[in-house]
């Protein structure tokens, strides 16, 4: 009786143990990743922080000024962000004007046009395009595709826009190779594959009633992609170019190499230039001084605040059309 | 009637140009990837040799390899990526298993989706102020941490969708018959998503394989050959920068051949990764 009471005794005691464990190691479990996900948040904090500190020193020498002095001179240590910020946005726009209807282009075919066995592999290899890295589009950029501008394309343009008044300024002077344009079409190349991928997602979302009642009606492909899949995707493809438009303006290596890294605002696009990111690159390791450190973080902090504003905004709106997919 | 026809013809026609445009766009793109991996064939491969894996990165002027570059990618991918991963999944479990309908899980995924593509030259940047002024030198750790910070995002991200992908009727049976919800996480959870998330660690390690800006002035670089982790150590991606901007042909062949191996080695993972994810999905 004692025995068996005893026995009985014993395995509840065991079974609180267990249970007593189980509940430790939920708890822990729980914290773990709950610190986990707060250390993403934490990551995000630290980063500005860090680049604020780092950057004061800049900030409080030369002020706003920082932000409207083209001067960049390690020498007298005299140093403006107006060069860097004018050839970050520069080169981004012009990839963006050359990628987004090239990207528009390829997602309509692989959604509405490419023959069906085609589409998978097609869309992988757009998808390797983004997998390449960076550095190789610059050393590609460098050693094959600028001369291939310098000696092919740029004389045709400057001779091509030499009779038009404002043109002729924006594509003056020598054909270097390198310089704005070329760094714009290599970013160009790298985020097409990124806009393409969420353009292709967010044709997927049109419903496929809407298009056939279209075609049904006696629209023809052209009609529909203008009047049906891009109306309702308006803000997807938005958001898509929004992505990609923070891909370039952050994009680094691939610019280094064929940007030239001249600290000066030019008129013209075939002229060699710099970037925020081409800057601190080529710059940082070689930077001597407190000042020079601290005006290159400074231009890091510019450089991420600009793109978290960009990258919110497309997440925003890329949100915006989950939502109506998912309703 | 014989307008309504001309007006037919003109769309039909404005359609084909579309339609052909759209031909082109493609044409564009797989144009690019060929010409890049055509040219880095072409100009990788005449300096591949077996002393590119057996010799140190030489001098101008000296016959050499990439070893001691080699190596160091590895090494610090893989700190990068076993720090990193860990931390992702973690963090995608909370925002996936534990907070999947609370606010803090949608600000961080937003934050989350921001670092995805938040300029990796920012990273180097943030390690720099926090690991390399503190040590006063430039070293090998301060790399691995660099990349992964660049880890998490990717890894938090598939982990959260491959588990959200997982059926509830999974975790309400186990947790039916009594799993502590950190069980029913770790035993059924996981291993439904196991594919999933494997493909996702896959993907971080493409990514930051071929990743040069954040080690620029984490790690710099090292001539020849170290293991010591609070030293700065040698990359590939860092190397090919410094080689192909130099003006000896001798380092400029050996930066090609780097760059060649580099994206063999990415795209292959990628395919790696996306094969995994598929194969799970066909199932």
């Amino acid at each position: 009786m004692t025995d068996a009471n005893s026995q009985a005794m014993a395995a509840a005691a065991a079974r609180r143990k267990v249970l007593e464990g189980l509940r430790t190691t939920d708890t822990f479990f729980r914290l773990l990743t709950h610190s986990s996900a707060y250390l993403v948040l934490a990551i995000l904090g630290a980063i500005f922080a860090s680049l604020v500190i780092g950057g004061w020193l800049a900030f409080s020498t030369f002020g706003l000024s920082f932000l409207t002095t083209e001067i960049w001179n390690p020498v007298t240590e005299q140093f403006g962000a107006l060069a860097p910020i004018y050839g970050t946005i520069v080169t981004s726009a012009i990839a963006m004007l050359v990628a987004v209807p090239i990207s528009i282009g390829i997602a309509v075919f692989l959604t509405e046009l490419c023959p069906m066995p085609l589409r998978r592999p097609i869309g992988i290899a757009i998808e390797l395009l983004a997998g390449v890295p960076s550095i190789i589009y610059g050393i590609w950029g460098l050693f094959f595709f600028a001369p291939t501008l310098q000696r092919y394309v740029q004389p045709e343009l400057i001779a091509f826009f030499k009779p038009f008044p404002v043109l002729n300024q924006l594509f003056a002077g020598p054909p270097y190779g390198i310089g704005i344009l070329t760094s714009a079409l290599i970013l160009a190349m790298m985020v097409l594959p990124f806009i393409t991928a969420v353009c292709r997602d967010v044709f997927e979302t049109v419903p496929a009633v809407l298009k056939e009642a279209a075609y049904g009606m006696g629209w023809t492909t052209r009609e529909v992609v203008k009047n049906v899949v891009i109306p309702y995707t308006r803000v997807g493809i938005i958001g898509g170019v929004m992505l990609g438009l923070g891909r370039a303006l952050g994009e680094t290596m691939a610019v280094t190499f064929v940007i030239g890294n001249a600290h000066r605002i030019s008129g013209s696009i075939l002229a060699p230039g710099t970037t925020i990111s081409a800057t601190i690159a080529n710059e940082f390791t070689e930077a001597v001084g407190d000042l020079y450190t601290s005006s290159l973080i400074a231009l890091g902090l510019i450089l991420f605040f600009i793109t978290f504003v960009v990258l919110a905004l497309a997440r925003l709106m890329l949100m915006r059309i989950e939502k109506k997919a998912g309703a | 009637m014989a307008l309504d026809l001309a007006r037919y013809r003109r769309r039909r026609i404005r359609s084909m140009i579309t339609i052909s445009l759209c031909w082109a766009a493609s044409a564009i793109g797989l144009t690019i990837l060929a010409v890049i991996l055509a040219t880095l064939v072409y100009k990788g491969f005449a300096g591949l040799g077996p002393a590119v894996f057996t010799e140190m990165t030489p001098p101008p002027g000296n016959d050499g390899g990439l070893l001691n570059a080699i190596a160091g990618s590895l090494v610090m991918t893989f700190i990068g990526v076993a720090v990193g991963t860990p931390i992702g999944v973690l963090a995608g479990t909370y925002m996936a298993e534990y907070g999947r309908y609370n606010k803090v899980s949608s600000v961080i995924r937003f934050i989350n989706d921001i670092l995805l593509s938040a300029p990796s030259i920012v990273t180097g940047l943030f390690i720099y102020e926090v690991l390399v002024r503190p040590m006063g030198h430039f070293s090998a750790i301060a790399g691995a941490a660099a990349l992964a910070v660049l880890v998490i995002p990717t890894v938090v991200r598939t982990t959260e969708n491959m588990l959200l992908l997982v059926p509830n009727q999974l975790r309400e049976a186990s947790s039916a018959l009594g799993m502590p919800q950190s069980l029913v996480i770790r035993k059924v959870a996981y291993k439904a998503a196991r594919a999933g998330m494997i493909t996702g660690v896959l993907l971080a390690v493409a990514r930051v394989s071929g990743e040069t800006a954040p080690l620029l002035f984490t790690a710099l670089n090292n001539q020849f050959w170290s293991t010591n982790l609070n030293a700065p150590m040698a990359s590939l991606p860092v190397v090919i920068f410094q080689y192909a901007l130099s003006p000896y042909e001798d380092w400029q062949r050996l930066a090609w051949t780097g760059a060649l191996l580099i994206t063999a080695a990415v795209l292959t993972l990628s395919i790696a990764a996306r094969w995994l994810g598929s194969s799970r999905t066909s199932q």
